[in-house]
């Protein structure tokens, strides 16, 4: 009796997953199949599902509209760049969070603390800026004040958390809507949005991040390094420290620590976070289409021009789309075994 | 080569104090073992000498060099950890190579030094392996291979044998005892087995909540233990404590008749272990006694008996559990 239940269980949730399984597939299947159709086939509803006369080219006008191998170019350069630079921040980072986590701080700010530690930098700098008769209406001196009034705080509360609570303020700026920080991104990428150009000691009148791998990499990284973090943390803390010990006992240098044992021991954790770093940066949208138009501008970029103010162009859209999305599907469909276990945070053994 | 001076070496983590203040002077060539319940901070003073953690205050010197602030790296030693800690990626012989690629040792010197270990502790057949193709007995010869491999200044023993079995164990116990004696290196062993630290050290710390007890030879501290934690520590089975804990008495200085004697008690159970008899006995007013009696004892449950201890090995111990001479 409890068996049959247990087997009707079975098959209800089968076809259940089948279900939200075939819905959430069904479309990339309509992309994928309009991009093979006219551009008035694809437009026609209802759909003729399979029934259409089918056409190769859409491909040959977006090949022609849009050059596919630049956009497909900056897209690799951005995913592979900053999923490298992330690792290179985030392995020591979450090296040193899985094996040497902070359980109390040693200085405890709060309350009271924090508005003297605030009022007082203030205070000092000020009193500093006055002894020494600086001239306020010098503006690298005001950007430096409030350079050091926003860092101090900052730095002593970055210091002043225990590792859980710097792994979950790490995530939380996940949950931040990006818009929110596009306005003033947007300005400190473009020279326009710096007050400041001449500093004296360095100038930054030719200052431009927009339209930039160098402005594009750097923010990359910077948007999955939590993820990045908190993943290679949850493998790491799978390694039994005493091999780490061991290993410094040997005489092994962090350097060494970090390269001939973590890293190795890590191969699939670090490959699992590769792999889902690049599907996400390659997948990235907003601030690609945001801060990019021309020379750093991946296959996002590209998709979005085939929705212009003429009227959507499903049929070129879908053949962009499918362009866009081929290369990384088919890394991602050779990866599978280790994505499952990316995405779940290493949270099931 | 191979002196460690310990100087009021304490270490808390944050209010919770493990080693409240300890002195120790490791003599060159010693093997020292430190004992005590699991708790007592043995592993982690093991782990303050080796530099996985940093002293609070007091400090640390080995070879009369000041290492207290010095990482792990620098102090010459070399760990052997109850885990073994093996480097999984690695082949045996990279896991032995391994500290002497670190010292940037030349490859020719490595090779040598490697098959000279293994065929010491016969790993010259596993070499190539990886650590998990391997038993637990050769796994702890690897750790043990991957330590020696470097001739440290002093080796550290963390509770090595706990994960082997009990005739292994044995086994290990002996070839780790003839290692010392070949290699005249000082040796710190770390063991919750009172037994494992009779057999083999040359002086024994015994540990309790941090704080260091007393250090003697095995033999000094079974026959003239400091305190009442020692002389219940040392020893099995256990000493027996009478009137209020001021008097201990150890199971093998008790004389037993049917006739006539000090104290009186019945047979509870007896113990036959061949070579001696365990006889646990109500000693009425006096509670529970145990008395090991030399080879099969007749006393079997139920007998009433006279036990008389040997007047000039009772132990004496005042209010606060330290002994009187």
């Amino acid at each position: 009796m409890a068996r049959k239940q247990s087997t009707n269980k079975k098959i209800i949730v089968t076809i259940l997953a089948w279900a939200i399984g075939l819905a959430m597939f069904f479309p990339i299947f309509w992309t994928a199949v309009a991009a093979f159709k006219t551009e008035s086939d694809a437009y026609t509803l209802p759909q003729n599902w399979l029934s259409t006369p089918w056409t190769l080219e859409n491909f040959g006008i977006v090949q022609d509209r849009s050059n596919y191998g630049l956009y497909i170019r900056n897209t690799i350069i951005i995913a592979l760049l900053s999923t490298l630079l992330g690792l290179a921040f985030a392995i020591p980072a979450a090296w040193s969070m899985a094996f040497a986590p902070v359980q109390k701080p040693s200085i405890a700010w709060s309350g009271k603390r924090w508005l003297a530690t605030i009022f007082g930098t203030a205070f000092i700098v000020g009193l500093v800026l006055y002894a020494m008769n600086w001239d306020l209406t010098n503006h690298a001196v005001i950007g430096f004040v409030a350079l050091v009034i926003v860092t101090l705080p900052v730095t002593l509360w970055v210091f002043s958390r225990n590792t859980t609570d710097a792994l979950l303020w790490m995530l939380s700026t996940k949950m931040m809507p990006p818009a929110g920080a596009l306005i003033p991104i947007y300005l400190i990428f473009n020279r326009n949005g710096l007050v400041f150009k001449d500093w004296g000691w360095v100038d930054l009148t030719e200052w431009n991040l927009i339209d930039s791998f160098w402005g594009m990499v750097p923010l990359m990284m910077l948007l999955n390094l939590p993820i990045i973090i908190w993943m290679l943390y949850t493998y790491f803390k799978e390694i039994p420290g005493e091999i780490l010990e061991a290993s410094r006992m040997d005489g092994a240098s962090v350097w060494n620590e970090l390269t001939k044992v973590l890293m190795p021991m890590a191969v699939p954790g670090i490959v699992s976070t590769c792999l889902l770093n690049l599907i996400l940066a390659w997948n990235e949208a907003f601030w690609t289409l945001n801060l990019t138009n021309k020379y750093a501008a991946p296959l996002s970029f590209m998709i979005s021009e085939y929705s212009s103010p003429e009227g959507q162009f499903w049929a070129k859209l879908s053949a962009a789309s499918l362009m866009a999305i081929v290369p990384i599907l088919i890394v991602g469909w050779f990866s599978q075994r280790q994505l499952v276990r990316g995405l779940t945070f290493g949270a099931v053994k | 080569m191979g002196t460690i001076t310990l100087k009021q070496v304490r270490k808390a983590f944050g209010d919770a104090v493990i080693i409240p203040g300890a002195d120790l002077e490791i003599r060159e060539g010693e093997f020292i073992v430190f004992v005590g319940p699991s708790g007592c901070g043995k592993s982690t003073l093991l782990r303050l000498i080796a530099g996985l953690e940093d002293v609070t205050s007091g400090s640390i010197s080995i070879d009369g060099k000041d290492v207290t602030e010095a990482p792990p790296s620098e102090r010459g030693l070399a760990m052997v950890f109850q885990s073994y800690a093996l480097y999984p990626h690695m082949s045996v012989r990279d896991n032995i190579a391994f500290p002497l690629k670190m010292h940037k040792v030349p490859q020719g010197e490595i090779d040598a030094a490697v098959s000279k270990a293994a065929a010491k502790l016969n790993l010259t057949d596993y070499l190539e392996r990886k650590p998990r193709q391997l038993s637990g007995g050769q796994r702890q010869r690897v750790a043990i291979g991957r330590a020696i491999v470097r001739e440290p200044t002093a080796f550290l023993f963390d509770e090595p044998l706990s994960n082997l079995d009990a005739a292994l164990r044995v086994n290990m116990r002996v070839e780790i005892m003839q290692m010392h004696e070949d290699m005249k290196a000082t040796m710190i062993y770390v063991t919750h087995d009172q037994v494992e630290a009779m057999t083999m050290a040359d002086r024994i710390v015994v540990l309790n909540r941090g704080h260091i007890e007393q250090v003697g030879s095995p033999l000094e501290l079974y026959n003239k233990p400091n305190s009442l934690f020692v002389a219940g520590f040392i020893g099995s089975p256990k000493m027996n404590f009478v009137e209020g804990n001021t008097i201990g008495v150890r199971p093998e200085h008790i004389a037993l008749s049917d006739k006539k004697g000090d104290w009186q008690g019945t047979v509870k159970l007896a113990e036959h272990l061949g070579s001696d008899t365990f006889l646990h006995i109500d000693g009425g007013a006096r509670g529970q006694l145990t008395v090991r009696a030399s080879g099969e004892s007749n006393f079997g449950p139920g007998t009433k008996l006279w036990m008389t201890p040997e007047k000039d090995r009772i132990h004496r111990f005042n209010k606060e559990g330290r002994a009187i001479r």
